[in-house]
């Protein structure tokens, strides 16, 4: 099955001009419609297909009726729509639809899009995002546009081209509208490992994958014995967990003594693993684009959990890649607990590879 | 030399078209029975039984003017390394004729065996090129066995681990603090060297704060190992008090130099309290490129890590000098003999050709040069500068940013290269790992490269950018008027495209050879 699903939120990227966080007010859609506004997610869906179409002319596509992609791609198979509503429920029909009869997802939008096909998509076929939107924090998104065509055709092409565990996020949008910014991790997707992508002659590349597996095995070598660890979410601590007899992705574990011994723990079950006194260190990773090691997608880890635990005893684990693309280069914490955060802030040593920590200033 | 604006004419911009053969490995262009010179009277090799071979070597058999068509050949097909070339952190410099001259002629028939009463000329040469390098550092000794930068750091790492363990503090001292702007092979020969590596972030300034270094500090510091200016050209000035800090906690502080051009005699290593630096003299000293191998990294020190140097070292006896092998604290050796000995002959010719004045004149007008590129390319339509928000002039090199050309137009700064080459410029040195700015590229002018190539190069750059936003497809499937066309990245990263040596290119295309 070399056949490409291909899918276009058109109203990706509206919100973006006029200052809102996002565009999955569906009031946006329906002005975007009446006002005859021009729309930049098509555009872009445009040069990512012809990258595409440019490397793999004789690709086999289905995608959605008119501005969901046969617009776009004219040539395709069209997956029939009963009700168009102009809303996320395009999306998720159309991915449904694809289900079982494609080997790639290649959709456009931004991360309310992402959350909408990878909810939809209960196989998990490998996805791909053609970035469009306002906010793109998840892992799913090539570069540009044309770098999303190219990374789709070589996947296809080639049988044994690797996949990757990466992260949906979202932001918050009830949060948002209190005035803070905040992503949150909604799932987890397989997308191409891209390859070649970023050409430095000179240096390597490294693999960071191979480092950041480096860095979890010397991490589970070196655990205390007798100590509980508090295992946070995220596809990082998922790969711990699995070193650890295997945990959830996007819940709070429990481990001890080389192994797993409880799962999706709420703040009060973690506090009471640790009411017999036992010694207990937290284990964390950097969650999205936003830097947030704490108060995002981990509330389980309390402000009373920290305090319990000690500040002192929290490691942090993460790629490399994932720091360095930070911008400004700060992770943050949002506790709830103001005076535990300003005790929080201050510069922390992240573990990114096997005998590597990169330090990063936390604020508050 | 290109053309001064004025003088350039519309073919000297868009004439460029590089030769293009189509030119087999040398290994498949034999035909048996061809022969260079052939001397009946040839002696036979007086070897060792051994090491006699019993089956002649499988070389291509080819005439003298074949060989020398083939290597022709290949060299103007790589630019003859004689494009404009502003590859930024290698300082590209022209490498004297004169210095390949002389190496043939006093180093060809010498061996690093022979007894070193008949090696007294190259031995005074080593020691009165570490008395240069002292005099420019402030160090006391230095040694040039490293075949490389890298080597050097590692050389480096090595004498960190016997000074502490000299001292009995090797256990407790685990750790080695680096930047991320320092090049990779710090941090990498560290490790390699068993220390755990801990790496300083960049803040507002450009450099890590103060306050940075001093939370990881500590008694398990060993080492401190840092580039300044840093890749992107920003100079740490707060530096003297990084090395009191590490100083205060025990460690050693170690001086990346090989960003040393704009520099250099403006600050000597030892007075800013570093203990221990590094020089290229395949960069700054005008010696030929070649990192990692067949190069230098000059290694010097301060008199309490001497005794720790790789042996054997050069000493002067009197008014004789000999190779001091038996230095019970010395970390061994990083290389084979001296190292690379035509390559510190070079290096020694030119920086005595130079002089102190010349040093001083050559940084002076390698920051002018880059200060006056990153003017013009200021104005340049979609190019940014690495941390805009820091208004310090940059040393001698800055990193660049097209981001907002690839945002606009698609091409990247990879395609931008491969289309500057069409206009017989290097490609362009981007970025170490990490890639910290986007799209990144790394120009320096160094004191060698005339005004006039400077804006041709500038302006090249300034015409492709024009043709991303016009013609963008022109640039993505760049080049056109090189030796090869684009090269798909792809293939770099799996093992079983490509081949380094005739041996691996055999075994990895075996069937392909076969059905030719
Ligand atoms: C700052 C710096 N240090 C060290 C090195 C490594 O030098 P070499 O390639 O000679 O090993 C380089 C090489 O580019 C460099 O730029």
């Amino acid at each position: 099955m070399t056949s490409i699903g291909f899918l276009v939120n058109p109203y990706a990227g509206i919100g973006g001009p006029t200052a809102r966080k996002g565009s999955d007010d569906p009031a946006l859609a329906a002005q975007a419609r009446s006002d005859g506004m021009r729309l930049t997610a098509p555009l872009r869906a445009v040069r990512a297909m012809t990258a595409l179409v440019q490397m793999y002319p004789s690709v086999d596509i289905l995608t959605g009726p008119g501005g969901l992609g046969q617009d776009i791609a004219p040539a395709a198979s069209i997956l029939p729509i009963n009700a168009l509503s102009h809303s996320a429920s395009d999306t998720s029909a159309l991915v449904a639809g694809m289900q079982g009869k494609v080997s790639l997802i290649l959709f456009c939008g931004g991360d309310g899009t992402a959350r909408d096909v990878a909810a939809a998509n209960v196989s998990g076929v490998p996805i791909l995002g053609i970035p469009a939107g306002v906010k793109m924090h998840s892992g799913v998104f090539a570069r540009s546009p044309e770098r999303a065509g190219q990374a789709a055709a070589a996947f296809l092409k080639d049988p044994d081209q690797p996949v990757e565990l990466v992260e949906i996020l979202d932001i918050d949008e009830a949060e948002r509208r209190s005035g803070r910014l905040s992503a949150q991790l909604f799932s987890v997707a397989r997308s191409p490992v891209a390859r070649g992508v970023r050409q430095n002659p000179k240096a390597g590349g490294g693999d960071l994958l191979a480092e950041t597996d480096a860095a979890l095995a010397e991490y589970v070598r070196r655990m205390e014995h007798g100590c509980l660890y508090i295992l946070g979410p995220g596809t990082t601590m998922g790969a711990l967990k699995d070193r650890l007899g295997g945990g959830t992705l996007l819940g709070v574990d429990l481990a001890r003594d080389g192994a797993i011994v409880d799962r999706d723990l709420s703040e009060e079950q973690l506090l009471m693993a640790l009411a017999d006194g036992a010694k207990a260190r937290i284990v964390l990773t950097v969650v999205g684009g936003q830097g947030f090691i704490l108060g995002r997608g981990n509330q389980q880890i309390s402000g009373r959990l920290i305090n319990r635990v000690g500040i002192d005893r929290i490691d942090v684990i993460c790629a490399s890649d994932k720091l360095n693309a930070l911008n400004p280069q700060e992770l943050t914490v949002d506790t709830g607990d103001v005076a535990l955060d300003a005790r929080l802030a201050g510069y922390w040593q992240v573990t990114t590879g096997p005998g590597r920590r990169q330090v990063v200033r936390v604020v508050h | 030399m290109t053309a001064p604006i004025a003088n350039r004419t519309k073919a000297q911009f868009t004439g460029f078209q590089a030769p293009r053969w189509a030119e087999p490995v040398v290994m498949e262009m034999g035909c048996p029975g061809r022969r260079g010179v052939v001397f009946d009277d040839a002696p036979a090799p007086d070897l060792p039984k051994g090491a006699i071979r019993k089956t002649a070597p499988a070389l291509p058999e080819l005439t003298e003017h074949d060989a020398l068509r083939h290597y022709l050949h290949l060299s103007q097909m790589t630019l003859g390394m004689m494009g404009v070339s502003l590859f930024g952190t290698c300082t590209m410099k022209y490498n004297p004729r004169i210095g390949e001259r002389a190496a043939l002629e006093h180093l060809a028939d010498l061996h690093p065996l022979q007894h070193p009463d008949t090696l007294q000329g190259v031995l005074e040469l080593y020691d009165n090129f570490s008395d240069f390098l002292c005099e420019v550092s402030g160090m006391d000794q230095f040694v040039f066995q490293a075949g490389g930068g890298a080597d050097a750091a590692y050389t480096h790492a090595c004498v960190t681990r016997a000074y502490h363990a000299s001292r009995g503090e090797l256990e407790q001292r685990d750790q080695i603090i680096t930047t991320i702007q320092t090049h990779p092979c710090s941090p990498a020969t560290a490790n390699t060297a068993g220390f755990e590596v801990i790496t300083l972030s960049l803040e507002e300034g450009g450099y890590p704060s103060v306050e940075q270094l001093k939370s990881v500090i500590g008694p398990r510091t060993a080492a401190l190992m840092v580039n300044n200016p840093d890749d992107m050209g920003i100079y740490n000035p707060d530096i003297k008090e990084w090395v009191r800090l590490v100083h205060e906690a025990g460690g050693l502080c170690f001086y990346d130099h090989a960003n040393f051009n704009g520099v250099m005699t403006r600050l000597r290593a030892r007075e800013l309290g570093f203990d221990a630096c590094m020089y290229m003299l395949h960069k700054t000293f005008g010696a030929p490129k070649g990192g990692g191998g067949p190069a230098v990294g000059a290694y010097g020190c301060a008199e309490h890590l001497v005794p720790f140097l790789p042996s054997p070292l050069v000493v002067k006896d009197g008014d004789r000098y000999t190779l001091d092998d038996d230095r019970p604290q010395s970390i061994g050796r990083v290389r084979e003999f001296w190292g690379n000995a035509p390559q510190v002959l070079k290096a020694y010719a030119w920086a005595r050709a130079m002089g102190a004045e010349g040093l001083r004149t050559a940084a002076d007008i390698s920051v002018l040069a880059n200060n006056y590129m990153d003017k013009r390319l200021s104005e340049v339509k979609g190019v940014s500068r690495s941390n805009p928000d820091v208004t310090a002039p940059r040393m001698e090199m800055t990193r660049h940013s097209v981001e907002q050309v690839t945002k606009d137009t698609g091409c990247t700064i990879v395609d931008i290269s491969n289309r500057m080459t069409d206009f017989g410029i290097d490609a362009l040195w981007l970025s170490h790992e990490p890639w910290l700015v986007a799209e990144p590229f790394t120009p320096e002018a160094g004191e060698l490269w005339s005004r006039e190539d400077i804006d041709y190069w500038i302006d090249v750059m300034e015409h492709v950018i024009h043709e991303a936003y016009e013609t963008p497809e022109v640039v993505k499937t760049a080049p056109h008027n090189a030796p090869i066309h684009q090269i798909k990245g792809a293939d770099m990263a799996d093992p079983a495209q490509w081949a380094t040596t005739w041996r691996a290119y055999t075994r990895k295309h075996a069937k392909r050879l076969a059905a030719e």
